[in-house]
């Protein structure tokens, strides 16, 4: 069970002046279970990465398989594909559309062709998951503050029961509760069902708390992809290619350099507090 | 009196209920008093619904006060008459790069608020021109804004802006919708208007790393100010900020747990820097 | 296949075409549409190809660009000439079952795919070499006699600058709203008519939200920026005819005259 991507191409508009090769040979294996943050700035192929995952684009080269099967090959079903490998698109909230918050959460799982009992079940299921209190079910999903709205798109595509969640920018215009409220509510998630997570983000900060894994993009490319510490620990590379590690990682080289004996893979400020605290004392 | 000031300033907005019978009042801004002087850099923090953003709408004259009053440069701005003064002295940039530019092309853009204001057309070129210039964006002026990155389109929009030679400029959260790239392009050139220009600058926003030049800090919560000071003096707020659900950067962050375990560490630390420097210190004292 | 529709898409380079006033642009568009319809054979047709092809040669912008716009009506291109084909009574060329193929059919055909190709061909020049600022400054002047007459001239054309401003947007988020749905099991492709119809109301809705928001957030925004409608404006670009635009008028006076000659004497 997994995604795998062997050499995969995209160009935007071939066939035009404007050509934009998109995502250059990109090769990764997503296993079950894993929780992945995929970083990258603006422009540098995260976003059209993950429509492959789905079947959304199609590669101009190259070839993706879900468990084992070309997700392009001719009797492929695609419907269901998009149901195990569930995306969640940046601002999602625009999405919404149903007279209240149940009837729309359950537009996924009836496209699905399942009875309606079962849809209503999930439906039920995916609101709680994402923690939205039962007294806003029956609210028009225009009526609720921005971090509800999007907890209701996230159950949108939850109830469909995938084995994979991919988010695109999940935290983006949130204010910083409404970020931590999701995201905390993602990693609990993934803590409770196993499935796979793959996190897009351009903060590295955001991420690095939860993933086991990470990704970094950059013009279309892989450029690391490796546990957060040994990503962190090119710190000036991700500069270069307009990212940043967190502040912790620039606060523990900093000691180093100037001479404290600390161990500079610190990636969150826990590890970067005990290790400090730690230098301190040992003497 | 400073360039903008509030005096017990309240909003309400009434909520109804689909036919149209008033359901309750919202008290969005509550008694805020506001004083800034002629070429300060002010923040104001605050949580989504915490009242900053109706707060700013008010110094622009685009909400008017429930009760109180709103001066800018000594106008009322429920003053009829000012009105289109004080739209002109008190520029706004909002959060939606694509929703605030009108123009096709990137010149013709800057060039719109000029042209309400019944500027001469040659001055409208010289001002297009500095403005664009004044925020780097000038080699862009024939694009098509569709083109540009999110920071350059609220770059464009400051450009609108200043092309109105305003006394100050309230951005309403401009960087909420941006990539950390994009974030440091515009407060860059935000700052540099305060530093140049002189421009009197009220950044609104929830990012606390945005802040740390600001020459006075406002934190709003429930549409009150909960607190004020300069930049160190709210940081080394830390469990008050946290309360509040703001993001404390995490130097700071890291600082503050360091001196609950016992490190000797000063208050309100900022920048990578200063804790370095603290933490070498205290290593030497130690040593 | 949304971002092929290129009505209203400026494209950016240098040519004379690009400096010359949107009136005399807009007023050439109109006059060689008229055209079309004056000639009525042959040498008409190849006249307005020749002045069509000048004008894009001119223009400096790739041929494929003007191309372009044709894709979306392609439909019905389709539909004019299948109708006019098999409809048109006169001499029969060829017949099948009860379809018949006329020699007039045919050359009625012809003459609309033609007429349709030209006119939409045209139109592409102008809108591909004017900024719809320009364009809607120059229908503004042109229009404003129409102000005698009550009609908000103004105000029209600023609700054309800004609509085109957004058709782009707009239709990105199509772009995005459709995939999200897709992202959720929902189908825009299969179905019959009403299926079909009825799959729409999740992109419709939260399309028409979207552009409420943003018409709000513009409205404020252009208020903000001291917008107070036509009154006490100036122009940043004020329209002035230069010599090229005379010279433009004169060489769009002759087309004209000898598209009139053509229909009279030929």
């Amino acid at each position: 069970m997994s995604i795998i991507l062997d050499h995969v191409d995209y160009v935007y508009g071939a066939d035009t002046a404007l050509a934009v090769h998109a995502l250059k040979d990109v090769s990764l294996v997503i296993p079950d279970g894993q929780f992945i943050g995929l970083i990258g700035h603006t422009g540098s192929g995260k976003s059209t990465l993950v429509q492959h995952l789905n079947g959304l684009i199609k590669p101009t080269g190259g070839t993706i398989y879900f468990n084992g099967e070309d997700i392009h090959a001719q009797d492929y079903d695609k419907k269901k594909l998009r149901s195990k490998v569930g995306l969640v698109f940046q601002y999602p909230e625009h999405q919404l559309f149903e007279i209240d918050v149940f009837t729309d959460v359950c537009f996924g799982p009836k496209n699905l062709g399942l009875s309606k009992q079962e849809t209503e079940l999930r439906a039920y299921a995916a609101l709680k998951q994402v923690g939205l209190e039962d007294e806003y079910f029956y609210q028009s999903p225009f009526d609720l503050s921005g971090g509800q709205k999007r907890r209701v798109a996230i159950a949108g595509v939850l109830a469909m029961k995938p084995d994979v969640l991919i988010l695109d920018e999940p935290t983006a215009g949130l204010d910083p509760k409404g970020r931590d409220e999701i995201l905390d509510q993602i990693a609990k998630l993934k803590e409770e069902t196993g499935i796979t997570v793959i996190l897009v983000s351009h903060s590295m900060e955001d991420v690095a708390k939860y993933v086991e894994r990470i990704i970094v993009m950059n013009k279309g490319s892989v450029l690391y992809d490796d546990t957060p510490k040994e990503v962190f620990r090119h710190y000036k590379r991700l500069e270069e290619v307009g990212l940043a590690a967190p502040q912790v990682t620039y606060i523990m080289q900093a000691l180093y350099q100037n001479g404290m004996p600390v161990h500079t893979d610190a990636t969150t400020i826990e590890e970067a507090g005990r290790e400090i605290m730690s230098v301190f004392q040992k003497k | 009196m400073g360039i903008i000031k509030t005096e017990k300033l309240v909003f309400e907005y009434i909520r109804r209920d689909e036919e149209g019978n008033v359901e309750g009042i919202t008290r969005a801004v509550d008694e805020v008093d506001l004083d800034v002087k002629q070429g300060d850099f002010v923040a104001i923090l605050g949580h989504n619904g915490s009242g900053k953003s109706t707060l700013a709408k008010h110094i622009n004259a685009i909400l008017y006060p429930t009760e109180g009053t709103v001066w800018v440069d000594g106008m009322d701005t429920q003053d009829e008459q000012q009105l289109w003064n004080i739209r002109q002295e008190a520029g706004m940039v909002f959060q939606n790069p694509d929703n605030q530019i009108i123009g096709q092309v990137v010149e013709e853009d800057v060039g719109f608020g000029p042209e309400n204001m019944g500027v001469a057309t040659e001055e409208i070129w010289q001002r297009v021109e500095e403005s664009l210039k004044a925020v780097g964006m000038y080699e862009f002026r024939k694009y098509s804004p569709n083109k540009l990155s999110g920071g350059q389109k609220q770059r464009v929009s400051i450009a609108g802006v200043i092309a109105m030679h305003p006394k100050c400029i309230i951005l309403d959260e401009p960087t909420a919708m941006l990539d950390p790239n994009g974030r440091k392009e515009v407060v860059r050139a935000v700052r540099a208007l305060n530093d140049v220009e002189g421009i009197t600058i009220v950044l609104i926003t929830h990012y606390m790393e945005e802040i740390i030049h600001a020459d006075q800090v406002f934190v709003m919560d429930k549409g009150r100010i909960a607190l004020k000071g300069t930049p160190r003096e709210i940081f080394s707020q830390v469990e008050k900020l946290k309360e509040l659900r703001l993001d404390v950067p995490q130097v700071t962050l890291l600082a503050y747990e360091l001196k609950k375990k016992g490190l000797a560490l000063p208050d309100g630390i900022l920048t990578v820097e200063e804790l370095t420097q603290a933490l070498m210190k205290e290593y030497r004292r130690q040593a | 296949m949304l971002r092929d529709i290129t009505l209203g898409q400026y494209y950016q380079t240098e040519s004379v075409i690009h400096k010359l006033d949107p009136r005399v642009k807009l007023v050439a568009t109109i006059c060689f549409i008229v055209s079309l319809f004056v000639v009525k054979d042959w040498v008409g047709y190849l006249a307005a190809a020749v002045f069509l092809a000048v004008m894009i040669k001119l223009s400096n912008v790739p041929f494929k660009y003007m191309i372009k716009g044709m894709r979306a009506i392609v439909f019905i291109l389709l539909i004019t000439v299948v109708f006019n084909l098999f409809l048109t009574p006169g001499e029969v060329l060829w017949s099948v079952w009860k379809l018949k193929i006329t020699k007039e059919g045919l050359q009625l055909a012809v003459m609309m795919a033609v007429r349709l190709s030209f006119l939409i061909i045209g139109s592409s020049v102008m809108t591909l070499t004017t900024t719809p600022n320009s364009l809607t400054d120059g229908m503004e002047k042109l229009m404003r006699p129409l102000k005698i007459f009550k009609v908000p001239v103004h105000e029209v054309a600023m609700m054309m600058s800004i609509a085109l401003r957004f058709i782009p947007i707009l239709l990105e988020e199509t772009d995005k709203i459709m995939k999200a749905q897709m992202a959720r099991g929902a189908d825009f492709e299969s179905g019959n008519l009403i299926k079909k119809a009825k799959a729409l109301v999740p992109l419709l809705v939260p399309l028409f939200i979207s552009a409420f928001r943003r018409a709000n957030d513009l409205a404020m925004a252009m208020e903000a920026r001291c917008y107070r409608g036509g009154e006490h404006r100036t122009k940043m670009k004020p329209l002035k005819y230069a010599g090229r635009d005379r010279a433009a008028y004169g060489v769009l006076a002759v087309y004209f005259a000898m598209c009139i000659v053509i229909r009279i004497y030929l």
